[in-house]
């Protein structure tokens, strides 16, 4: 896929290494490649490489091994301040001892434009946030969410076709960083900016991006769609990392037209999805199934489904859905979610029920 | 709320006081605590600094000691001109010789006569001598005085004598604030002394002058040192630290003895500059004994108290600030003097006031590697403090120095403004 | 049990220099001479008396201590040796106490009073003299030609003798020196000094060197100087250069001419305790008799104040040199000689001070 995007990408690492000590490499053979106009996340535990790469796409770091091209051209050797990337920083980095108008005005100087036009593009940034009254004060007189729209608009006034964006709102609230999550990707859209963003938040990777990254040990473990990434995770890692998750572990039978037939621990048969390369008769595998793709209605359970006994171990109203922890397989901590709707019936610990699940919902992955 | 704001009376508490009044109870007794808790100290700074400087600085105007003496005397002399050119009559000589049988005989004579030597010389000496003939004589039986007394000392006989003692008879003197900007207390009122012995307003000067000269050289060299320590890893500042603060733990004098041994003219420095070639021999280079000598050994010793409060100042600077400067197109040295300098300002303001005001007050140094040059106020204050004994003049001395530091510190505060002084 | 012992234990000792007086703070200069005055006089005396005897190395800021002190009303100091000098000023302020020599000091072994033994030197009523000792010139024997300076003017020489000189900051001794090597004869020289053209002329001929001058302000400062070669001659207390000269070996060498002698000893502090002053008293007659002013010339090559004395004089308790010839008052060294005059620079120090300093500024 990237040879063939390489030809309109915007964004490219080719082969990229990154190593602090010389012994160890913090990014191993980095391949990526963005379009024009799109809003990449990086997605990742901490130390997992992915703060790494933004530097150095930022240029604050230096790429141990490889390309990294913008608009073509390998901006290795080229200084950050030559590469006019927008940057808006975790903690903000507005500069305390100037205003917000000078904090904006800031880029704008180093340009040497004159000031009518800084005035006029400072304007607009400030509007664009919604923050038009506020150019006189200092950063330390506005709240977090405040200061993170300055910290949007200053990275976003000078125009850059890039914007690239480190955990911006780690320090936030929850119902102000889904606030600000929606008017973030609303912007970058309506502005048509590359944004390549890093959080360690996977929701936030679901919400606001075209295409996430998965990073994990130094290596993109999925590049996909958010939907993809959510169905169709590559490896247990990713649907470890990417949502709920219940794991069952066991070893593959055999693979008939697609279907393995894998044997769990303690000795049940069921039929999954092979999706990993590793998955080969007599692999160890581990067998990923999403909460809520499996049910317990007698009537709900699909044609073809695969059913299995449990013991419900604890049922918790949460309103919407119902979340139950059952123990199956010898897994106790087996979850499943259902909606809450008139006629499903509502469990007691200690109650033994079947449950089942579509073959296709059941994937089997790396061990 | 909106009841209570739209209320036309004063806000009140629930039991019906005044807001106002029950919050300024509520904080009366913190307030209380907080003082006793502090009090200890309050009292053990009272005790041990305020009190003493304040007698100090009192001695620069206290002059009680002729009036005490001499009291008959300093009585008669308001009848007595000394413009009038004429000695004063019998009736001030016998008073003056029945004050002196009982300054004599408490031993007091002598020190007077050291008190008005500082203003005119020669009093010393009259007063000594003079003190061991009038021990013998009798005020109520061996009058008249007049005669005996020239006879005893031909300065006795001179209006200068007297106009002295009657110049500076009051109480509460500014003689020695006179003496103190090279001037003197004279019957005609305040006068400029004369040229060949003005001094002390150039070493005021020229302190300031020195002190502004370390205080530049500390920021130029401080600053790279500081900037290192907050921006190296943990383990190697520390070491970085422990060089800078080395300067600490080893005596001032061998400190300052070692500069000298650096920059002597048959010393290291020299030596090394002769046998490059770069010096000729016969043409070594004068860098002690000097201003310039005494800058270099006052910079390095006053140096850690400008890395500190800078050092302090630069860890908080997040390195953030410069990646974004950078993020926005500023080159290196544009994220500095835009974003980093301003943020380490206060670090600046802080060490700058630390090393001043050390710098003004500093006399060892001076004493030993200034030579005639680059001595300070402080060692002629040092001087009368421990040689001549002038104490009043030492006092005065001290006084305008400490009103000449308050005065700067104002400015400072009028200019940079003294909250964005940070030592930490 | 412990602590109130240890309470106890406090207690005694914050109470027992007064209660017991078994303790006494001698203050001195420090140094070589410290260590003469504590083999000659101290360690004797305690064995003695089994007083214990506490040095206190601040006679340097003496006066203004015992000042500070007697404004305070507490009296820390016993026995304090000075310079003849501070000791004049320290009486005139009432900060020492009168002694008087015949009843309350030994007589020499023949009978002799201790007035008349001690004579002239006997400058203070509260002073008792104990050394006599010169501030006089040394220079280096390799960097002055040929000719060695042999008189007080070679100092002002400077095509006879280039280089640098190290002379004291101060105006006592170099403006006598100045007005000597100006013409002005010996006798006159204070006469000359008390006008202010007289001190014009001083300054101005110290003036003709004053380019060559490295100005000390502490006696080890000269001695350093020679060593290091900073420069050619300089003026400083003879008992320094007799340790350059004779213990640390360097190519130095005296020159006597125009010697100012000056004195040191004790005084005791006005406002001691009975207790303390019979103490003091006790100290000071047996650290100030003929032997033991004798004794003190075997550590440091400083004259003895006593006449008597003189004859007793003996080797270096250590080099085993004989040290009679290295004393200022020995008949060879004392040709051309000056006393520092007490009475004249009481009255005048502070004024020519002050010009002196006004013209080392300029």
């Amino acid at each position: 896929m990237a040879d063939s995007a390489s030809n309109d990408a915007f964004v490219e690492f080719d082969r990229v290494q990154k190593s602090y000590d010389g012994e160890t490499l913090v990014v191993k053979d980095l391949n990526l490649s963005l379009p024009r106009g799109e809003f990449l996340t990086m997605l990742g535990p901490s130390g997992s490489g992915k703060t790494t790469c933004l530097m150095m796409l930022a240029g604050f770091e230096t790429a141990t091994h490889g390309d990294i091209r913008l608009g073509g051209t390998s901006i290795n050797n080229i200084p950050p301040h030559k590469r006019g990337i927008g940057m808006v920083f975790q903690n903000y980095a507005l500069f305390p001892h100037m205003t917000i108008a000078e904090n904006l005005s800031f880029p704008l100087e180093v340009r040497k434009m004159g000031k009518s036009v800084r005035e006029e593009k400072i304007k607009r940034a400030l509007d664009m946030v919604e923050m038009g009254a506020f150019g006189g004060r200092r950063p330390a007189q506005l709240s977090g969410g405040q200061q993170q729209r300055i910290a949007l608009a200053r990275a976003l006034v000078f125009e850059p076709e890039l914007v690239l964006m480190d955990e911006p709102l780690g320090a936030l609230d929850k119902q102000l960083r889904e606030k600000m999550q929606f008017e973030i990707t609303n912007l970058a859209h309506n502005l048509g900016i590359t944004t390549v963003y890093v959080t360690h938040d996977q929701t936030e990777a679901l919400t606001m991006s075209d295409r996430v990254a998965v990073f994990d040990d130094g290596r993109i473990q999925q590049l996909d769609p958010p939907d993809t990434l959510y169905e169709n995770p590559q490896n247990s890692f990713v649907a470890q990392f990417i949502g709920e998750n219940n794991t069952l572990e066991g070893v593959v039978k055999e693979i008939n037209n697609g279907i393995a037939i894998v044997e769990l621990d303690d000795g049940e048969l069921i039929d999954c999805k092979p999706v990993h390369e590793s998955v080969k008769p007599g692999a160890r595998t581990r067998v990923s199934i999403r909460p809520e793709r499996v049910e317990y209605n007698k009537d709900r359970i699909q044609e073809g489904a695969h059913t299995l006994k449990a013991e419900v171990k604890e049922f918790i109203y949460m309103g919407d859905i119902f979340r139950t922890r059952l123990s199956v397989a010898g897994n106790d901590e087996f979850v499943i979610k259902t909606r809450n709707a008139p006629d499903v019936e509502r469990l007691t610990p200690g109650q033994q029920i079947e449950i089942g699940w579509l073959p296709d919902d059941c994937r089997a992955l790396d061990a | 709320m909106t009841d209570a704001t739209s209320q036309s009376g004063p806000v009140l508490a629930a039991d019906g006081t005044p807001l106002k009044k029950s919050l300024a109870r509520a904080l009366r007794l913190q307030k209380t605590r907080a003082l006793m808790l502090i009090a200890p100290l309050l009292v053990f700074v009272m005790v041990s600094f305020i009190f003493p400087i304040a007698k100090m600085l009192f001695k620069s105007v206290e002059n009680e000691i002729v009036v005490e003496t001499l009291p008959l005397t300093v009585a008669e002399l308001q009848n007595w001109n000394a413009e009038s050119g004429a000695l004063p009559d019998e009736a001030l000589y016998a008073a003056f010789v029945a004050d002196m049988v009982v300054a004599i005989d408490a031993k007091r004579h002598t020190r007077l006569g050291t008190r008005l030597n500082y203003e005119h010389t020669g009093m010393s000496s009259l007063f000594r001598k003079s003190g061991r003939k009038i021990k013998k004589l009798d005020p109520a039986a061996d009058g008249p005085f007049k005669e005996k007394l020239i006879d005893i000392d031909k300065k006795w006989g001179d209006v200068t004598t007297w106009a002295v003692i009657k110049t500076h008879s009051v109480k509460i003197t500014n003689g020695y604030f006179l003496n103190a900007i090279d001037m003197q207390r004279t019957p005609e009122g305040a006068q400029a002394q004369p040229e060949d012995k003005r001094i002390l307003i150039k070493l005021f000067q020229r302190t300031l002058f020195m002190s502004l000269m370390i205080t530049v050289s500390c920021i130029l060299l401080g600053y790279p040192v500081a900037w290192l320590l907050a921006n190296l890893p943990a383990r190697t500042a520390n070491i970085l630290m422990i060089l800078v603060l080395l300067p600490f733990w080893t005596s001032l004098l061998v400190r300052t003895s070692a500069w000298k041994v650096m920059l002597q003219q048959q010393g290291v420095i020299n030596e090394v500059l002769v046998w490059i070639g770069l010096v000729a021999d016969d043409a070594r280079l004068v860098m002690i004994n000097n201003q310039f000598g005494t800058i270099v050994a006052m910079t390095h010793i006053l140096l850690p108290f400008m890395i500190l409060p800078m050092y302090s100042v630069m860890q908080t600077i997040q390195p953030t600030y410069l990646r974004a400067a950078k993020s926005m197109g500023a080159t290196n040295w544009t994220a500095f003097w835009r974003v980093y300098f301003p943020l380490s300002v206060p670090g600046i303001g802080a060490g700058s006031i630390l090393v001043f005001i050390l710098a003004i007050g500093y006399y060892i140094t001076p004493e030993i590697v200034g030579g005639t040059k680059g001595v300070f106020i402080s060692n002629r204050i040092a001087y009368h403090i421990s040689s001549s004994l002038n104490w009043g003049l030492a006092a005065a001395l001290g006084t305008i120095l400490l009103g000449v530091v308050l005065l700067l510190y104002w400015c400072y505060d009028k200019i940079v403004g003294i909250d964005n002084v940070k030592l930490g | 049990m412990k602590t109130k012992l240890t309470a106890l234990a406090v207690t005694t000792a914050l109470v027992a220099p007064a209660a017991m007086a078994q303790e006494m703070t001698i203050v001195s200069w420090g140094g070589a001479y410290s260590k003469s005055q504590l083999k000659a006089y101290h360690e004797p005396y305690s064995a003695k008396s089994g007083v214990t005897i506490i040095n206190d190395d601040s006679s340097a800021e003496a006066v203004a201590k015992l000042r500070a002190m007697n404004e305070a009303g507490n009296v820390t100091w016993d026995v304090v040796d000075v310079v003849a000098a501070d000791a004049i000023r320290l009486c005139d302020e009432g900060l020492a106490m009168e002694i008087d020599a015949d009843t309350q000091l030994a007589a020499a072994p023949d009978g002799t009073s201790a007035s008349e033994d001690f004579g002239d030197l006997l400058v203070s009523d509260c002073f008792i003299p104990q050394i006599v000792y010169s501030t006089t010139f040394g220079y280096r024997t390799d960097l002055v030609g040929d000719t060695a300076p042999s008189t007080i003017c070679d100092v002002f020489d400077t095509e006879a003798y280039p280089g640098k000189r190290a002379l004291e900051k101060r105006p006592i001794n170099n403006m006598e020196w100045a007005l000597l090597c100006d013409g002005v004869a010996k006798g006159d020289v204070y006469d000359v000094l008390a006008t202010p053209e007289g001190q014009d002329k001083a300054l101005a001929k110290l003036g003709t060197i004053k380019d060559d001058v490295i100005w000390w302000s502490a006696g080890a400062d000269t001695p350093q100087l020679l060593a290091d070669g900073e420069v050619v001659m300089g003026s400083t207390y003879n008992g320094r250069l007799f340790a350059v000269i004779e213990e640390q070996k360097q190519p130095v060498a005296m020159l006597w001419d125009a010697q100012v002698f000056d004195l040191d000893g004790w005084i005791i502090p006005a406002g001691l305790s009975d207790e303390r002053k019979a103490q003091a008293l006790d100290y000071i007659m047996f650290a100030t008799d003929t032997q033991r002013l004798a004794d003190q010339a075997k550590y440091i090559s400083y004259g003895p104040a006593r006449a008597s004395s003189a004859p007793l004089v003996g080797k270096h308790a250590e080099l085993g040199i004989d040290m009679a010839p290295h004393m200022p008052t020995d008949p060879n060294n004392a040709q051309n000689t000056f006393l520092y005059n007490y009475e004249f620079w009481a009255d005048y120090r502070d004024d020519i001070d002050a010009k002196f300093q006004a013209w080392l500024a300029k």
